[in-house]
């Protein structure tokens, strides 16, 4: 017995090395791709492009592979003579063919393509990158074969799924594998592959299960019942999740417009309820501060190209000082002369809005700059298997919470924050007892503007930087503020957050227009309720 | 104790208008301004004393512009209630007018159909029930009346009864006047959307851009603003201006003396409102267009620049101010354009700051200077 | 009661001083005056601008060859500052108070549709360079951007072919005025002329200067599980940035769900991050990007213009359909005054149908004789990761324009012209 089981293992042994030997030698033998396959690829056929593509997704060796990824980076050169080669950088290349580094000859042009090439890229990489080293990669390819429905990849994946040990790729390969098998002649296998489709609440199988409920003139798609009946339940499933996804969407739009809101009000809110005057430059000083990004962008472009991911970051602390340095001039040139009269410093700050948008205008053009999100903002992070969640915005989110951090702890804990709260409550008193009003009014004021600021800098990763950015948010502030009343910070919190809430929740149903209009009616019906705000001034004042 | 309210007091007992010097003075004026178009209709183009059909029409907006701004300064100068909203009523009247204006095109339109074209291109098929009787010019002109009115009587109601004031209730009349441009801005409300009314035919039967149609029209517009203006000094100069005077200068005293506001205000408010409409309804057939952008914030806010470029409190200021700082940017946005804004943004500057009383103000001290200089 | 008097003269006096005694700009006798109607201020500069800009530089160029008929031309450069009543009473100021013999202008049908009543009632000339909505044909404007059919159709068709990605369902997404909601009109038809139903259509649209996407975006994404849609964006050149911004940080990429927009092109492109939006398209009838010696002469010109006259950004400055088609639009201008030998209107509208000009797009092409309309060739492009336009797709030739759309019903009898 032994002997039959040691001898039976061995020539098991042996098979496998036998097999394995032309696997582990083949790469070493052809290292090159074949011209003869590269050819199209210089040529105008778009046909005989997408043959050659879905072709050299096939081969196993990494150099084609590395020619798929050069042409989807328009990396890939087509010479004067039909050679193909891939561009490493300045005027050297790579010749596939033989994989030595030779000079670009001149005459040679990049390889166009258009989206439907893409994709074909994509799918070929795909089927390349099932056997790549990388975990990462290799579930990036099994994803990607899921949206195929080309069923001759079926015979790669069942060759991925007998080699594959990590848990994740294997589910995503059972995934690709039972989106295939909806066209198996078997009913059970069929059946089953309805149910994992359904399981996995992807909304990408939503078309193909749809289509198994279809009928025709009494006659359906889907011959089974018994299947029929499974794509039924395995839609529910599917659109119960679509639902969750866009009630959970809507929640994270909401915030996000709130701490948009929150950031463009705040400094607005400090002044006001500071020296109860409205300042109609505020929108101009988010303004400055985004031009200050693009200005520090540029200027990390030009001198510190390596940290340009960073340009961001240092831009706050500047956008921070400049502002807050022509609000403190503001305070002193125009607004303190018209101590007391709140309606005449609305007009004169509104003329100076005039004056500081035209004179970007002057400095900058009328036309936009162009302000790009550094890469730790760009993209997004998926959840719950179709919601994306953008970078940038989160990133605003948590920056706003900040922002509102720090003013608690300024208004609270500093000596200055006293001064400020004390002149809000009740001014007059103040300055008896000795706080100096007129210091206290400037630092109150630069520091509004200087949150402003910052606001700005938020503002340009989100949309346009150009003169008109401060007139899109200056209503918007104003209602925060006049929503929130000036007594404390929660009130701008919960009013900004409220309206980026409401504002997005009845988006859907009305679009976004109404829904803006909707609640600029809700505010101005509120304020008639409670005229001072959600939080008002504690204290004893007639008006 | 009964609070004294609108009703008791009575209004026709008051100072007399004007003096019988300032009454020449406007008669002169009014005649001086209504030879113009004459001037356009009787000499040829090219001619010493011809003034060209764009001056007629240009002097004609102008006035509607001091119109809006004489009512503007009632509810400022005269009550302290800054509305930094009445190009809505402007706006509201000038399209109540533009409907029966979009009627009167009938099928001379670029369809050739019997609704206007931007219904055409949203394939609607018949008028909305709020276009009804609009092809009837008394209804357009009540329209034009009432829509203000009842739009500023609702929303000053309830404002002023929870004693919104100052601040708060500018940024609210913002909030109305931009909710409005919004609802108007969309093709679905049924008002041209962005494009407006525009590409009128006639007005009454009148070619709306023959000469003796623009010169009618200007005579109306001055007859309104003149008209306005009178009014204006009559609601001043009763008693009625007294207790707003007292509004403006102290609310809460007033209060506690036993006046109830809010039917004062109210009432000028309204006046006002109504006052601006009509105005934007002689505005319209003059300019030939009515556009969401007339409800926007900015327009709206350089109507208060006007009044207090010119001088608020006096009702001749705000006349003054339109004509001033309009003339001024048709000048600048021909000559200058880059530097329009600056221009504008300093007139609001120094205008608050050193000119509270505006043109009128600073010319009355320069009287005032003079006749001490002589005396 | 003196003051009051004295006030009151000095009112009337000064109003009438600013009257008809404004400076009356006296035309010198040897130059032609042109009229520029383009907005420098206001939400439509960042488009508008650089038509001034190029309509200038060309004028310096016709005078510098010698001017027209011996005279030089002298540009009359207005700003109507984004208000479109503002346009009407500038248009009226050039042609009756300074009296030019023609207007290059305007950007927004709505700024086209303020004038139009103004240039009929004046009898005046006006050449629109930016591509619409047709449903227009007037004696005196002459239309030298696209209509529908150089523009919108096209772009459909190849977003519907096996090259364009076979796109099923469509999602009309638009900036709310006239533009967009009949150009959307004309597309629909021309869908359920292809077959396609009104629950494969989802048409939306938001105000100018809207800037929050993400609900529409997150719509995109779910309309796109019905099966494969591609998007036709109308949106106005202001909103594209916060939009492709949207479009780029979700993920949706051009080979899931591509997007072609129609007023989106290079200049407007200088605003965004083009990473993210690579493979996306747009279809003009004109791209920087063209292959021709005629096309590289005017992008030299244009760089050396806007670096002598010092303009913003002028390091980075590009070329654009509109501003290919104002320059076109002036030089054919020319051709027809020397041809009529007057700039009297009506003579030069006679002489202007049939002009040919060899223009920058890689055609010499041609005014039609009757409809007012040039002949345009139609490039599809997608978006390069350096902001310029890779063309995809092209038509075989010049395109002659359908002004009155056949999709629209109602138009059947305008079909000859």
């Amino acid at each position: 017995m032994h002997i039959a089981a040691i001898a039976h293992f061995l020539r098991r042994f042996l098979l496998a090395w036998l097999l394995a030997v032309p696997l582990l030698t083949a790469p070493a033998a052809a290292a090159g791709v074949d011209p003869a396959l590269l050819a199209p690829l210089a040529g105008d056929d778009t046909d005989a492009k997408l043959q050659a593509i879905a072709a050299l997704g096939q081969l196993p060796e990494p150099a084609a592979a590395a020619v798929l990824q050069a042409l989807g980076n328009d990396q890939l050169y087509a010479t004067a003579d039909g050679r193909v080669l891939i561009g490493t950088g300045g005027a050297r290349a790579t010749d596939p063919v033989t994989g030595a580094s030779v000079d670009l000859p001149a005459g040679s042009g990049t390889v166009t393509i258009n989206n439907r090439l893409r994709r074909a890229i994509e799918a070929a990489l795909a089927g390349s990158r099932l056997f790549s080293d990388k975990p990462d990669e290799r579930l990036a390819a099994a994803r990607r074969l899921q949206q195929t429905g080309d069923p001759a990849r079926l015979p790669m994946l069942e060759k991925a799924l007998t080699s594959e040990k990590n848990e994740a790729v294997r589910d995503a390969l059972l995934i690709a594998q039972a989106n295939l098998e909806l066209k198996s002649t078997d009913p059970a296998k069929r059946r089953h592959a309805v149910e994992l489709l359904g399981e996995t609440r992807n909304a990408a199988f939503r078309p193909t299960l749809a289509a198994l409920t279809q009928e025709q003139g009494g006659v359906y798609a889907e011959p089974d019942a018994g299947v029929r009946e499974a794509a039924v339940n395995a839609l529910k499933q599917i659109d119960r999740h679509l639902a969750t996804i866009e009630w959970a969407g809507n929640l994270f739009y909401g915030i996000s417009l709130g701490s948009v809101l929150l950031l463009a009000a705040l400094g607005l809110a400090i002044t006001f309820g500071l020296m109860g005057v409205i300042n109609m430059a505020h929108g101009e000083l988010l303004m400055i501060g985004a031009y200050v990004t693009y200005l520090v962008q540029t200027l990390f472009r030009a001198w510190l190209p390596g940290w340009l991911d960073w340009y961001v970051v240092a831009a706050l602390p500047l956008a921070f000082a400049i502002t807050a340095l022509v609000g403190m001039a503001l305070e002193r040139t125009v607004i303190r002369w018209l101590y007391g009269r709140p309606l005449e410093t609305l007009l004169a700050t509104w003329g100076i809005s005039l004056m500081l948008m035209q004179g970007v205008r002057t400095l900058f053009g009328a036309q936009n700059v162009e302000v790009g999100n550094p890469s730790w903002m760009s993209g997004g992070i998926t959840v719950l298997g179709g919601l994306v969640l953008t970078y940038n915005r989160l990133v605003i989110i948590g920056f706003a919470f900040f922002v509102v951090f720090l003013v608690w702890v300024l208004l609270n804990h500093t000596r200055l924050g006293l001064f400020v709260r004390a002149i809000t409550q009740n001014r007059r008193m103040a300055d008896c007892v000795g706080v100096p009003t007129g210091r206290v009014d400037m630092l109150a004021f630069g520091l509004g503007s200087g949150i402003a600021g910052l606001a700005g800098v938020a503002l340009s990763q989100l949309g346009n930087v150009g003169p008109d950015l401060g007139r899109g948010y200056i209503v918007d502030s104003f209602m925060v503020v006049v929503l929130g009343g000036v007594g404390q910070l929660a009130g701008t919190v919960i009013a900004a957050m409220g309206l980026g809430g409401v504002n997005k929740f009845l988006e859907p149903y009305a679009g976004a227009v109404m829904a803006k209009i909707t609640i600029l009616v809700l505010i101005v019906l509120f304020v008639q309720k409670r005229p001072q705000g959600l939080f008002a001034p504690r204290g004893r004042s007639v008006e | 104790m009964k609070q004294t309210a609108l009703t008791d007091l009575n209004l026709l007992a008051r100072r007399p208008l004007f003096s019988g010097r300032v009454w020449t003075a406007l008669a002169v004026a009014v005649a001086l301004l209504a030879l113009l178009p004459l001037l356009n209709l009787v000499f040829p183009p090219g001619h010493a004393l011809h003034v060209s059909a764009y001056a007629v029409a240009l002097l004609g907006k102008f006035m509607c512009y001091a119109m809006a701004a004489l009512a503007l300064d009632l509810v400022w100068g005269y009550a302290g209630i800054l509305s930094l909203g009445h190009g809505l009523f402007f706006a509201l009247g000038g399209y109540a007018h533009g409907m029966y204006l979009m009627r009167a095109i009938g099928r001379d339109g670029v369809y050739q159909s019997d609704l206007p074209d931007f219904m055409v291109f949203l394939d609607w098929k018949s008028y909305p029930w709020y276009w009804s009787f609009t092809e009837h010019f008394w209804y357009a002109m009540l329209l034009v009346v009432l829509v203000p009115g009842v739009l500023a009587f609702v929303f000053g109601y309830f404002a002023f009864r929870s004693r919104i004031k100052g601040v708060y209730f500018s940024i609210i009349t913002q909030a109305l006047t931009f909710a409005a441009m919004l609802l108007f801005f969309r093709n679905d409300t049924g008002f041209g959307g962005n494009n407006g009314f525009t590409d009128f035919k006639r007005i009454l039967g009148f070619d709306i851009t023959a000469p003796g149609t623009r010169a009618a029209l200007y005579w109306i517009t001055l007859a309104a603003l003149a008209g306005a203006l009178v009014l204006a000094r009559l609601v001043t100069q009763s008693k009625l201006g007294r207790v707003l005077t007292a509004v403006r200068d102290a609310e809460s005293r007033l209060r506690f003396i036993g006046y109830d506001p809010l039917g004062f205000k109210l009432f000028v408010w309204t006046l006002s409102a109504v006052l601006c409409g009509i105005a934007g309804a002689l505005y319209v057939p003059q300019v030939g267009i009515i556009n969401p952008s007339e409800m926007s914030t900015e327009t709206s806010i350089e109507m208060v620049i006007w009044v207090a470029t010119g001088g608020r409190g006096t009702l001749i200021g705000p006349i003054i101010g339109a004509g001033a700082v309009n003339g001024l940017k048709t000048w600048f946005t021909s000559v200058l354009p880059e530097y329009w804004l600056y221009a504008l943004g300093l007139i609001f500057v120094l205008v608050t700051l050193f000119l509270p009383t505006g043109i009128v103000g600073l010319a009355r001290r320069v009287a005032a200077r003079f006749q001490e200089n002589k005396a | 009661m003196k003051r009051r008097l004295a006030l009151k003269q000095l009112t009337a006096v000064s109003l009438l001083a600013m009257t008809g005694w404004m400076p009356q700009v006296l035309a010198a006798e040897d130059t032609i005056k042109i009229g520029i109607l383009h907005s420098l201020s206001g939400t439509m500069a960042i488009s508008e601008t650089s038509l001034k800009d190029v309509a200038l530089m060309t004028i310096d160029e016709i005078n510098a060859n010698g001017g027209v008929m011996g005279k030089k031309l002298e540009a009359v450069v207005v700003d109507p500052a984004s208000n479109w009543p503002l346009f009407a009473e500038k248009s009226r100021q050039l042609l009756s108070q300074d009296k030019v013999a023609v207007v290059f202008g305007c950007w927004t049908s709505v700024s086209r549709k303020s004038v139009l009543p103004v240039f009929k009632e004046l009898n005046g000339l006006l050449f629109y360079p930016v591509q619409y909505e047709g449903e227009e044909l007037e004696k005196n404007v002459f239309y030298t951007g696209a209509a529908p059919n150089q523009q919108a159709i096209p772009a459909v068709e190849y977003l519907m072919s096996e090259d364009g990605g076979g796109a099923k369902r469509f999602v009309l997404l638009g900036t709310d005025y006239v533009y967009p909601r009949t150009t959307n009109k004309i597309l629909r038809a021309f869908l359920h002329s292809k077959g396609v139903k009104d629950s494969d259509i989802d048409e939306v649209y938001t105000p100018f200067g809207h800037s929050d996407y993400q609900t529409i975006v997150a719509n995109i994404k779910k309309f796109a599980t019905g099966g494969k849609t591609a998007v036709i964006s109308t949106i106005n050149g202001d909103s594209n940035v916060p939009f492709y911004k949207e479009l780029g940080n979700a993920g949706l990429k051009a080979t899931d769900v591509p997007v072609v927009a129609f007023s989106v092109g290079e200049e407007e492109l200088r605003g965004v991050d083009t990473k993210p939006l690579v493979g996306h398209l747009a279809a003009w009838n004109y791209f920087q990007s063209v292959k021709n010696p005629v096309n590289e002469e005017f992008i030299k010109k244009w760089k050396a213009y806007a670096k002598a006259k010092n303009l913003p950004n002028s390091s980075t400055v590009v070329t654009n359909d509109p501003m290919e088609a104002t320059y076109v639009g002036i030089h054919m201008w020319k051709q027809a005054v020397e041809q009529a030998k007057t700039t009297d209107v009506d003579k030069v509208i006679a002489a202007m149908g049939g002009q040919k000009f060899n223009a920058p797009d890689g055609y010499t092409i041609e005014m039609d004789k009757t409809n007012h309309h040039l002949h345009k060739p139609v490039y599809i492009g997608e978006i390069k990761a350096d902001g310029q336009f890779n063309v995809v797709w092209k038509s075989k030739g010049p395109i002659r324009a359908q002004p009155w759309s056949p999709y629209i019903p109602g138009n059947e009898s305008k079909q000859g012209l």
